[in-house]
């Protein structure tokens, strides 16, 4: 038996789920995918007293677009999200990130929640969301509550989340009619954990940058939303001088740690060579568009 | 730990077993269904080697705890082939030798059965590409690549010449993998012969 011993719950309602999850609390983890999760149970790094399986919660499972956010529950598989109509139409910056998702037999389980919820230093999603300014709605026992994408990542594998609390809905924001975007990352191996990534939203007035956003995985603790570079993008025109700078902004932005698989000078430096092809590419969007 | 009563569907048997709920999916079906084709490689999702089809789609068996497939329909690499006869995507592996120790194969058949319903015409990049979830210590991949293009190209044949004659219709584009078909409850775990029932199996590839 590879993980160690535990009590199984599986609630079939969001409010059987939220009443075992006050019961059990720290003692008891949530059990979405199971795709991060059960992993470290199989390896006994993560030993759950109690496991509260949310498959059977039906009601957790949509896509709703609401006219300027796309409401996702957190049991909506990334699979089915990235085959969704909506998400292709709406926010094609997650589609294409999702595909880079781990490979489409880890995304048939894997869940849009629980990849927010998990906060893995290299998940596309978390640099989205907050990307986007998106925001997760999350129910516990004092109610329910709203957390915004900035307020959320604490720090690996840390969200401001309360063990009691249940990750019920996931916003991402719709990308603004004409915008560009682009999603780039680096990995070893097709589908395997980026090494960085970026995910990149132009809007245009004419023919000029009217606001940039930029969301970074892989290069630091939480997600990294680059200030500094979107400053100097909003108001330009576009070229690749204005690419360079931008680049050059998100270097300064970063704290990447080394490990086996790259140093933290590789980081940084792809970082910015990817925000500059992600930036190129999201121009290039725009004028397709236009 | 108590012991949890599962039914589950494996190729269309059904059967019953008890387990702890910490009992890997993978577990069950090796050691109570006694099916031992579901290899184990890893057991943290990561080698692909005991990829199954769970109500259709790829899962990782290791990643999942079966108490959690209750009630699911589920296909592994024994119910690919027709009794003596390979289901064509096995025998384009066969043919291209595509496999040397074996031991990642059914993980990569039962991936190709999945690649291959949602994309019959696939690149040679999209090919790698989808099957970048499974690991191979053997064969440097090669032969498998071009196994599945063969494959394609079989099953885009079989269901043309399918088309044409009008006879059975699939329910989708290529019928790469029929679904699995109803029988009736076989409770009895390791003891049931090996190919029960396997002669009312609806085929879905071309006869070979
Ligand atoms: C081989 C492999 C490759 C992968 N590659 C990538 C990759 O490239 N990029 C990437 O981003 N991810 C990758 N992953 C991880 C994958 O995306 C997971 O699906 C995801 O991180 C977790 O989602 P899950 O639904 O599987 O959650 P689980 O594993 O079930 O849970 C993860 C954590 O979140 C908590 N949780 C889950 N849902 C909720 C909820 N609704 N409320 C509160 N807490 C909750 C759990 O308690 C647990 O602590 C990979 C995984 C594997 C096995
Ligand atoms: S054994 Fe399941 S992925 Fe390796
Ligand atoms: S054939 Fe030996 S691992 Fe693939």
């Amino acid at each position: 038996m590879k993980p160690a011993p535990f009590e199984y719950h599986c609630p079939r309602t969001v409010d059987e789920g939220t009443a075992l999850l006050a019961e059990y609390g720290d003692d008891a983890k949530v059990l979405a995918g199971g795709q991060s999760l059960v992993p470290l149970m199989n390896m006994r790094l993560a030993r759950p007293a109690n496991l509260i399986d949310i498959n059977r919660i039906e009601s957790l499972a949509y896509i709703r677009d609401d006219g300027r956010t796309l409401r996702i529950g957190a049991l909506t598989r990334q699979r089915a999200t990235e085959r969704a109509p909506q998400v292709s139409e709406r926010c094609p910056l997650l589609r294409d990130a999702l595909r880079l998702v781990g490979h489409a037999q880890i995304r048939n389980r894997g869940t849009i929640g629980g990849s927010i919820a998990h906060a893995d230093p290299a998940a596309e999603l978390t640099a989205i969301l907050v990307a986007l300014d998106g925001e997760v709605t999350a129910r516990g026992p004092k109610g329910t509550r709203v957390i915004a994408a900035r307020d959320l990542f604490v720090s690996y594998l840390t969200t401001s989340l309360d063990p009691r609390e249940l990750l019920t809905e996931v916003c991402f924001p719709a990308l603004p009619a004409g915008a560009g975007w682009s999603w780039m990352e680096i990995a070893r191996r097709h589908g395997e954990f980026a090494l960085a990534g970026v995910g990149v939203v132009l809007a245009a007035r004419g023919g000029t940058i009217a606001t940039a956003r930029i969301g970074l995985t892989g290069v630091g603790p939480t997600p990294v939303r680059p200030a500094e570079a979107e400053r100097l993008l909003a108001g330009r025109s576009p070229s690749e001088d204005l690419w360079k700078g931008a680049a050059e902004a998100v270097r300064a932005a970063v704290t990447p740690d080394g490990d086996i698989h790259a140093s933290a000078e590789y980081r940084t430096h792809v970082a910015g060579v990817l925000t500059q092809r992600a930036l190129r590419e999201a121009w290039e969007r725009v004028r397709e568009a236009a | 730990m108590p012991l949890r009563r599962i039914t589950l569907r494996v190729n269309g048997t059904t059967y019953t077993g008890e387990a702890e709920p910490r009992k890997t999916l993978a577990d069950f079906i090796r050691e109570d269904c006694g099916l031992t084709g579901t290899h184990l490689g890893c057991e943290h999702g990561v080698c692909g080697a005991c990829t199954i089809l769970m109500d259709g789609q790829t899962v990782r068996s290791c990643l999942m705890f079966a108490v959690q497939a209750e009630g699911a329909e589920l296909t592994t690499v024994e119910g690919l082939a027709d009794g003596d006869r390979l289901h064509p995507i096995q025998q384009a592996y066969w043919d291209h030798h595509a496999l040397q120790c074996g031991f990642c194969t059914p993980g990569f058949l039962m991936t190709t059965v999945e690649f291959l319903n949602d994309n019959p015409q696939p690149t040679e990049r999209e090919i790698r590409e989808g099957l970048a979830g499974n690991l191979c210590r053997c064969t440097g991949y090669q032969n498998i690549v071009k196994a599945v293009a063969a494959a394609a190209s079989t099953l885009a044949a079989a269901s043309g010449a399918r088309r044409e004659t009008r006879t059975a219709a699939p329910s989708r584009a290529t019928d790469v993998m029929a679904a699995p078909r109803k029988t009736d409850g076989t409770p009895a775990a390791s003891q049931r012969p090996r190919h029960s029932g396997k002669t009312a199996k609806r085929r879905s590839g071309p006869k070979r």
